[in-house]
């Protein structure tokens, strides 16, 4: 098993991340997107925006370990690629972690700006750092729209990875999916 | 003073201060804040939740000689919504409740005003809210009323009354326990 990321793929600890955030990308976005249209008798009304917020602060520290992990580590080759395509993938990534950064901070701050903190699982809570009773409909905005933004960035994400598989017959989905060869 | 009737309560106070007899008109206590408008709810039928807004303003005036000819304005920047909890507070300013984006204003504004002998009246008038306009009454109580320590002269009022949420547009269905939400002014006007 390669842990690392090398010239020809990625590693087991970038894979693990990029499949499970996408999940939980997906999964967190859906359940805010049905929660909020409850009726207030639904027995999730209370359920379902704990376990949304608690997804959140796990996917925002997930966010934060990855970057730096890619930071420690070498990009695999993707010199098949046009420079256009160079640009728009770079351009894609880059969006990911600045839209994910955003909202769920943002999310954070529709659950903490009366001064409570945000419970993750009843195991730990991250404390309000700003009180702003104006700034509460403000996140909430920019929460929602980024919210849609980042899944019309992964539709987009998708589509290229799929195209680059059947069009291109590239390997670029494979060695997300599978390391990098042994040597 | 209290245990008299209400107009000769603003008599009294006219009296003592020499003050013309007729109308005053008289500002909400906003600088110094001595008002508030709060909401009692029923949550599940199990207990009472209030709330309040935080930032209204209004006027009234006052005929000593003719107490109902008194009038009431009440302007309540419907945003400033407070329940003591941030979620809900943004909640109720969504589209859900009161759509504060749409509709920022609530408004009442007195057509009559009843007084019964005992101090008491009852001020119908119209209240707007999320762009409905319902006559509502106020059952209203003069608290006290003469000078201050300070040079000016005070009226306080106490009413209440009730709101129909579903009156209002607001369909978000919270059980039939809490269909109704109750309000109460208290209110302290100072002569202008």
């Amino acid at each position: 098993m390669i842990i690392r990321d090398t010239h020809t793929g990625y590693g087991i600890v970038t894979r693990l991340f990029h499949w499970l955030m996408a999940i939980a990308i997906v999964a967190i976005f859906a359940l805010g997107y049905w929660m909020v249209g409850l009726q207030y008798d639904n027995p999730y009304y209370n359920s379902a925006p704990d376990l949304h917020r608690s997804l959140g602060i796990l996917l925002a520290i997930a966010l934060l370990v990855r970057f730096g992990w890619r930071l420690v580590n070498v990009h695999p080759d993707d010199s098949e690629l046009s420079k256009l395509e160079r640009l728009g993938a770079k351009a894609a990534h880059w969006g990911f972690y600045v839209l994910l950064l955003a909202i769920t901070l943002s999310g954070y701050f529709i659950s903490t700006s009366d001064g409570r903190p945000v419970d993750v699982f009843g195991l730990f809570s991250v404390p309000s750092a700003v009180v702003s009773k104006e700034m509460t409909d403000t996140a909430g905005y920019i929460h929602r729209i980024l919210a849609y933004i980042v899944i019309a960035l992964a539709v987009l994400h998708s589509a290229a990875a799929l195209k680059h598989h059947f069009v291109d017959r590239s390997t670029i989905l494979k060695r997300m999916w599978s390391g990098p060869p042994e040597t | 003073m209290q245990k008299s009737t209400f107009a000769a309560a603003v008599l009294g106070a006219a009296f003592a201060f020499a003050l013309p007899a007729s109308a005053a008109e008289f500002a909400f206590d906003k600088k110094g804040m001595h008002a508030s408008i709060t909401w009692r709810i029923k949550h599940l039928g199990y207990s009472w939740m209030s709330g309040r807004f935080d930032n209204f303003d209004g006027t009234f005036s006052f005929d000593d000689k003719a107490p109902d000819a008194s009038k009431v304005k009440v302007d309540i920047d419907v945003a400033s919504i407070s329940s003591n909890h941030g979620e809900r507070d943004k909640h109720l300013r969504s589209p859900d409740y009161l759509d504060t984006a749409a509709f920022p204003k609530a408004t009442f504004e007195s057509t009559s005003v009843k007084m019964s002998g005992d101090g008491k009246a009852k001020i119908t008038g119209n209240f707007t809210m999320r762009g409905v306009t319902k006559e509502i009454v106020i059952d209203a109580e003069r608290v006290g009323g003469g000078p201050d320590p300070w040079g000016g002269t005070r009226e306080g009022f106490s009413g209440t009354t009730q709101l129909t949420l579903a009156d209002f547009k607001m369909k978000k269905e919270l059980g039939p326990s809490s269909a109704i939400v109750y309000l109460t002014l208290d209110v302290e006007g100072v002569k202008k």
